[in-house]
């Protein structure tokens, strides 16, 4: 390597390089540095570390953490996780997959209402996807999505295991029964078409 | 805590039962519909009437009929609802909660209004509130194991389980057995794994116990992924404490110290009633170190899963309890081998964990005598669907499909036929109404393509198309697959995609073909669990509705009415749709 690097061309690339990993690094410490300086002035962020402290800041408990943090904070923004990987000692990558490979942890805001209909079989063949089409229809977005003024999430749950009472759907968390599309249109109703 | 303890603690509960007893289910299904309120107004009613030292309000756990709650019983006779009483006799055929002997009132539908009548019913008042009838088969011809206390203890007093013989079982294991005695009453006792694939559980923790490790770990498997199954939630809600004494005894026969429970996050009252659980075990010192002044150790920790059906998959399960992504990897090893950070691990189903303190305190006999030769015990199924009673409900193996659907279950309502019945979730099968006489364990079902699952059962009538179903299911799969092997990864995508096609009405005889082709490759070459069972809603459709599918293939454009191979063949094909 040395001997290659003797050449003009190569010094160059190895300034180019050494420029490059300066900046990266820089760029991540500094970035590193403002997220713990936010993080000092935030009592969510202390909670947090309490939390990690509770689990011994060991690494397994990284969904318990991640738990935690969406708890807190609503969603797992990029500082957040960058927080966590810090405190964790874990690379970032693994913190990204871990929170991106499950359904329940989400990245972006959530809504300020919520309402989820289960897609399990029983509620399907009670006629949940007539229940998420009327919802679908009446709010303009399709299932998985937010209404425009953010009032509304829209999304739907693998089972949430109500079979006995389907179809089932979730408003800001509580489980209701048998609904019907007149009925869930009923509930939605006041949390869209705001300011249309 | 010694067995003195534990026997005056019993007792005391025993003795501290009021004439009346207003039992308030206070599982998931029924709190949906408002029944805290409804126990919230039970307790003022009695207050205000005046009879608090007679009646005691308790909130229990599933009743079972989920379809009717809010569910309330009154129960007059201390006798049969002692809980301790029916224990004393072998395989009780009644079932416990709601007994068919005893004069205790079902009622349905009960809202908070309703509660100063339900009250005044006791001082010899009427009431409009509608009456459920506990002779109903629904319930007669159930047989409580695992669902013994549901609807009669209260899930978050741990004295409601121990007046219930509840770690009386553990106490005998610590006292008067060794663990490979434990063992063998698990293998004598011919219990089969509860989470569907029926792996004999004696033998799995033989292969645990005899391993030399130094460090093992026990997890109970809380992660009921399946669509359409609610049993192990239903247990964890009702009967958090047998779970916890079930581990205990399997840590002891495998010598394990440390377990945990794996818990979907969709169920956070099964979670709060589990830490509940935990830490009244600990304040007891059921669970901790010296366990019953014996020099056994154990510890529980919960851990909660994050929203991903293949976390249900034991190795992607013990990769997401070391807080990484829950991808499965090849077996062997297996995890009795090699699990946890590499240690042994025993992982067993929440339903298995709830049969193992009965068995000890009955003894294997007992339950090798209830159902057929190769299943023995119970299961307990969770009834959904195009059916009238939906709830839970435990039988004996070996039960016919029939008398659960029709006799229990009161068939489809509205006077539709039922046309299928679903098991075993997205790796099961569509079983037809013509095979309904099957008995119901592990083998007969796996003949007739479908598997025992968890217990989800789902019932469909003449307006369900199965094509739609075995779309549906792939969607399941093709969502959840974890993305590491490629014929799950690839394999359900382009199966769904074939699927919509059928639907959409614009495929052949050769894309029929191709399917099948593919839910074979698939089923053969996948990693995990997952995707080898991917494929089964397809195959069983395929096998008993085949007429479904190709009522909805177009013709061949090469063999089509137009005949030029390339023309217009939707417009062709018009009238024939």
């Amino acid at each position: 390597m040395r001997g290659w690097a003797d050449s003009a061309c190569g010094n160059r690339l190895e300034v180019l390089l050494s420029d490059m990993i300066a900046t990266l690094s820089n760029k991540k410490t500094n970035r590193l540095t403002k997220i713990l300086e936010h993080a000092s002035g935030d009592k969510r962020f202390k909670i947090l570390e309490a939390h990690m402290k509770k689990h011994q800041f060991k690494q397994d408990a990284l969904i318990e953490v991640l738990h935690k943090a969406q708890e807190l904070f609503g969603y797992l923004e990029d500082d957040l996780l960058l927080f966590i990987a810090y405190r964790l000692k874990l690379p970032a990558s693994r913190v990204y997959g871990v929170a991106t490979f499950y359904h329940f942890f989400t990245l972006k805001p959530k809504g300020q209402h919520t309402c989820v209909v289960c897609m399990g079989t029983a509620c399907y063949v009670k006629g949940a996807d007539k229940v998420l089409a009327a919802v679908e229809e009446k709010a303009r977005i399709k299932a998985g999505e937010t209404t425009a003024d953010n009032h509304l999430p829209l999304l739907t749950a693998r089972c949430i295991g109500a079979c006995g009472i389907a179809p089932a759907v979730v408003y800001d968390g509580a489980v209701t029964p048998r609904q019907t599309p007149e009925t869930t249109l009923e509930h939605v109703k006041g949390w869209i078409g705001h300011g249309n | 805590m010694v067995i003195d303890d534990l026997i005056e603690i019993a007792e005391k509960e025993r003795a501290s039962r009021k004439k009346y007893v207003i039992r308030c289910c206070m599982a998931a299904g029924c709190m949906s519909s408002n029944s805290k309120g409804v126990k919230e107004a039970l307790d003022k009613a009695v207050k205000e009437s005046g009879l608090e030292g007679e009646v005691e309000v308790r909130g229990v756990g599933c009743m079972k009929l989920c379809c009717q709650g809010p569910l309330v019983q009154i129960d007059p006779s201390p006798e049969s609802s002692d809980p301790a009483a029916p224990n004393a006799q072998p395989a009780p055929l009644a079932c416990v909660a709601i007994d068919g002997n005893s004069q205790g009132s079902l009622y349905e539908r009960v809202t908070a209004e309703d509660a100063a009548s339900l009250v005044g019913t006791l001082k010899g008042g009427k009431t409009q509130v509608q009456a459920g009838d506990p002779k109903h088969p629904f319930f007669t011809e159930q047989m409580s194991i695992v669902l013994a206390n549901s609807g009669i203890v209260d899930p978050e007093r741990i004295e409601s389980y121990i007046a219930a013989e509840g770690y009386q079982a553990l106490h005998h294991v610590l006292r008067e057995m060794t663990p490979k005695e434990v063992v063998e009453t698990l293998i004598k006792s011919g219990l089969r794994g509860r989470g569907g694939a029926g792996y004999p559980t004696g033998l799995k923790w033989a292969t645990v116990a005899k391993t030399a490790s130094q460090q093992k770990y026990v997890i109970c498997n809380a992660d009921e992924g399946d669509p359409g199954a609610f049993m192990d939630r239903s247990v964890l809600e009702s009967d958090p404490h047998s779970v916890l004494e079930g581990m205990a005894i399997a840590a002891y026969a495998v010598g394990a110290a440390q377990g945990f429970i794996y818990v979907r996050a969709e169920y956070p009252l099964a979670i709060s009633r589990l830490q509940v659980a935990i830490k009244q075990a600990k304040q007891q010192g059921l669970l901790g170190s010296g366990i019953f002044e014996s020099p056994f150790n154990f510890n529980i920790d919960l851990r909660i899963g994050a929203g991903a059906f293949v976390c249900g998959e034991e190795t992607a399960l013990m990769a997401s309890v070391e807080g990484k992504r829950g991808a499965p990897r090849p077996r062997p090893p297996f995890p009795a081998e090699s699990g946890l950070w590499g240690s042994p691990t025993l992982i067993n189903n929440v339903e298995t964990f709830a049969n193992v303190a009965p068995i000890v305190r009955k003894g294997a006999d007992w339950f090798t005598a209830i159902g057929t030769e190769k299943s023995k015990g119970t299961k307990v199924f969770a009834l959904a669907g195009k059916i009238t009673n939906t709830g839970l409900i435990e039988v004996p193996m070996g039960t016919s499909l029939r008398k659960i659907v029709e006799l229990m279950g009161g068939g489809a309502p509205d006077g539709g036929r039922i046309k299928a019945v679903q098991t075993g979730g997205p790796s099961g099968g569509c079983i037809p109404a013509e095979a309904l006489d099957t008995p119901v364990d592990y083998d007969s079902l796996t003949k007739l393509g479908s598997i025992m699952g968890s217990g989800g059962m789902i019932v469909m009538d003449e307006t369900t198309r199965m094509v739609d179903v075995a779309r549906f299911f792939m969607e399941f799969c093709m969502d959840e697959s974890c993305g590491k092997c490629i014929p799950c990864r690839a394999g359900t995508v382009q199966m769904h995609h074939l699927l919509n096609k059928i639907l959409d009405r614009k495929a052949t005889v050769r894309d029929l073909k191709q399917l099948e082709e593919l839910c074979e490759m698939v089923k053969n070459t996948s990693l995990c669990g997952l995707g080898q069972t991917a494929p089964n809603p397809v195959l069983s459709t395929l096998r008993f509705f085949r007429k479904e599918y190709t009522d909805l293939l177009k013709e061949d454009l090469y063999g089509g009415p137009n005949g030029n191979g390339n023309g217009d063949a939707k417009e062709a094909l018009a009238p024939i749709i």
